[in-house]
């Protein structure tokens, strides 16, 4: 009994001990298990040698070394193991590398189902330089679906859950394609641009599956979304060079590549690009720090004192905005971006370390954020009359608003939060929580908006 | 008698071939051999043995591969190669080389033979 319950207590040193090891960056999983047999034929001997085992597990721990000294010899013999490698994944048992393998197969034949969908149209007719309006429109549907499906596939969702998702896919298709939008009208660039919104949000529930319900969950779509932006923009750039180069050297040989490159290329890579950069930011969330927050701590300080700056400049100059048309989309950006920073840098911050100067710097840009928003606000109010309720300023005021309701109350519970009244977490939960509401703002706008303003 | 920590660093290389050479080892039995061939005065941390065998197999002097072990679990086996074999016989030279010349001096030195002289240790 004693001796069951020994073994016990054994196996879970042992457990505690590797788990210990495996969160040192230069030492991997195959290390581990090398180092691990070696501390249990060493158990093993002492063990026979008359030892306990708790005994003999301490004197095995005692032989094996100092674990810091341990992990900076191997991180010395391994220092390309201190850069996360992103391509060579550190899976090394066969069934987890057999299942990355699967998953990158998934992935790339999802990619190339974009691609194909992409170019569907064009085989009814439908060509990407004379039917803007259709590709613009749905452009949403030819890849997100395929995004949701691989998420779906990978947290193996229910059935009922499935049929909501592809409902609401439905749904999406029949609204974009069913108004009789005007050609290239207001109506339509809104959908074009809201759809997406719409319907990104019924990507995070396929991607935080049965957690969409926590505020976990959701913050681990929200750092999903962030990394896949930032990796959609690399691939991109990469996508760039190598267009660069094939035209260069095409045009060596005196062919033109640009159709090709308008027609296929570009809507196929971008399509493609997404669900790439989806499976990478899912497959190596542990690997690689993420980037996001990285960036978010990085501007946050800038932001705000561009902004203090600019509230100063127009207290001290006693200047006014100047009412353009586009002031309104300018400060909707601004408040899009305050929020991505406050978004990123919650993501990324423990909950329970104390207010720091940090913190105090993402009240200020929070602040001078509203107040510069006010007085845009106040500047636009007196003139909105004059510039009449077209569909663009209506669907701007409301993201205006959503957004400066999302930030007043962020700074608040912040402030609580710095005063020591009220705890981070309920800034995260109200971020997370609010995250529907932006889903909900663009379904509005993509169902409400052009039957209300005739199609224009 | 402690030997210097850079004796041992300047030494592994050539026990570890040198172990390898008799025959295809895993780190613990590599230990245990280091242990009674020095009859003991070879202390290593037995967790340092694992990346100076993975530096010899980076380097191509060995070459690893998981087998099952007697108690079931998988246990890393290295093997040495030709190369790490003309690398042990370079080392062996050169060993070779020091001991002749300290030798050569010890002879020459009048000077108490260290081992059986009281050392001033923790003094």
């Amino acid at each position: 009994m004693s001796a069951r319950g020994n073994a016990v207590s054994l196996e879970e040193q042992i457990d505690q001990w590797r788990s210990y090891l495996n969160r040192r960056q230069a030492i991997h999983s195959v290390d581990v298990a090398e180092l691990e047999d070696h501390l249990r034929t060493q158990i093993a001997g002492l063990s026979e040698a008359g030892l306990a085992a708790d005994e003999a597990f301490l004197v095995a721990v005692k032989r094996m070394g100092d674990l810091d000294a341990l992990s900076r010899e191997f991180a010395r013999e391994h220092s390309d193991r201190l850069w996360k490698q992103l391509v060579v994944s550190p899976a090394d048992t066969g069934a987890s590398q057999a299942a990355a393998r699967t998953d990158a197969i998934v992935a790339v034949c999802l990619a190339v189902a974009a691609a194909m969908a992409i170019k569907t149209p064009a085989l009814f007719g439908l060509q990407l330089d004379t039917d803007t309006g259709f590709y613009a429109r749905n452009l949403a549907l030819f890849v997100l679906p395929l995004l949701t499906g691989y998420f779906a596939w990978k947290r193996k969702l229910s059935p009922r859950t499935l049929i909501w998702l592809a409902a609401a896919f439905v749904a999406a298709a029949l609204f974009a394609n069913a108004y009789p939008f005007a050609p290239l009208g207001y109506t339509l660039g809104l959908t074009a641009l809201h759809l997406p919104i719409a319907l990104w949000l019924v990507v995070g529930i396929a991607y935080a599956g049965s957690r969409w319900s926590e505020a976990g969950g959701r913050m681990d779509f929200i750092r999903f979304s962030g990394e896949l932006f930032i990796y959609f923009v690399l691939i991109a750039l990469g996508g760039g060079v190598l267009t660069a180069f094939m035209a260069m050297i095409f045009q060596a040989a005196g062919i033109d590549v640009e159709p090709f490159f308008e027609s296929w290329l570009l809507p196929c890579g971008a399509v493609g690009a997404v669900i790439i950069a989806s499976w990478l930011v899912e497959a190596k969330q542990s690997v690689i720090e993420n980037m996001a927050p990285v960036l978010a701590r990085l501007f946050t300080p800038l932001f705000a004192v561009v902004l203090v700056v600019f509230l100063g400049t127009l207290l001290w100059t006693g200047r006014g905005v100047d009412i353009d048309r586009n002031l309104l989309v300018a400060f909707d950006l601004l408040l899009v971006m305050v929020l991505g920073l406050l978004l990123y840098s919650i993501s990324a911050r423990d909950p329970r370390v104390p207010p720091g100067v940090y913190d105090v710097m993402q009240v200020v840009l929070l602040v001078s954020a509203l107040l510069a928003d006010a007085v845009a606000l106040w500047a636009i109010a007196a003139r909105i009359s004059e510039f009449g309720f077209s569909p663009n300023r209506v669907a701007a005021l409301g993201e205006n608003l959503i957004l400066l309701v999302n930030l007043a109350w962020s700074a608040w519970l912040y402030i609580r939060f710095l005063r020591g009244q009220g705890s981070f977490t309920s800034l995260e939960h109200w971020q997370t929580s609010y995250l529907p509401v932006y889903a909900a703002w663009a379904a509005i706008v993509v169902i409400v908006f052009p039957p209300v303003f005739g199609f224009v | 008698m402690d030997i210097s920590k850079d004796l041992i660093a300047a030494s592994s290389t050539s026990i570890v071939l040198a172990i390898l050479a008799e025959e295809d080892s895993y780190g613990y039995a590599i230990l245990k051999r280091v242990r009674e061939a020095s009859g003991g005065h070879l202390e290593w941390t037995d967790g340092m043995l694992y990346p100076v065998l993975h530096r010899l197999e980076r380097l191509g002097h060995v070459k690893a591969r998981w087998e099952a072990a007697d108690s079931g679990r998988r246990r890393k086996y290295y093997r040495i190669t030709k190369q790490g074999a003309a690398q042990l016989a370079d080392e062996r030279k050169q060993w070779l080389a020091v001991d002749a010349t300290l030798r050569g001096i010890w002879r020459t030195l009048v000077l108490p033979v260290p081992a059986s002289a009281p050392l001033p240790r923790g003094a």
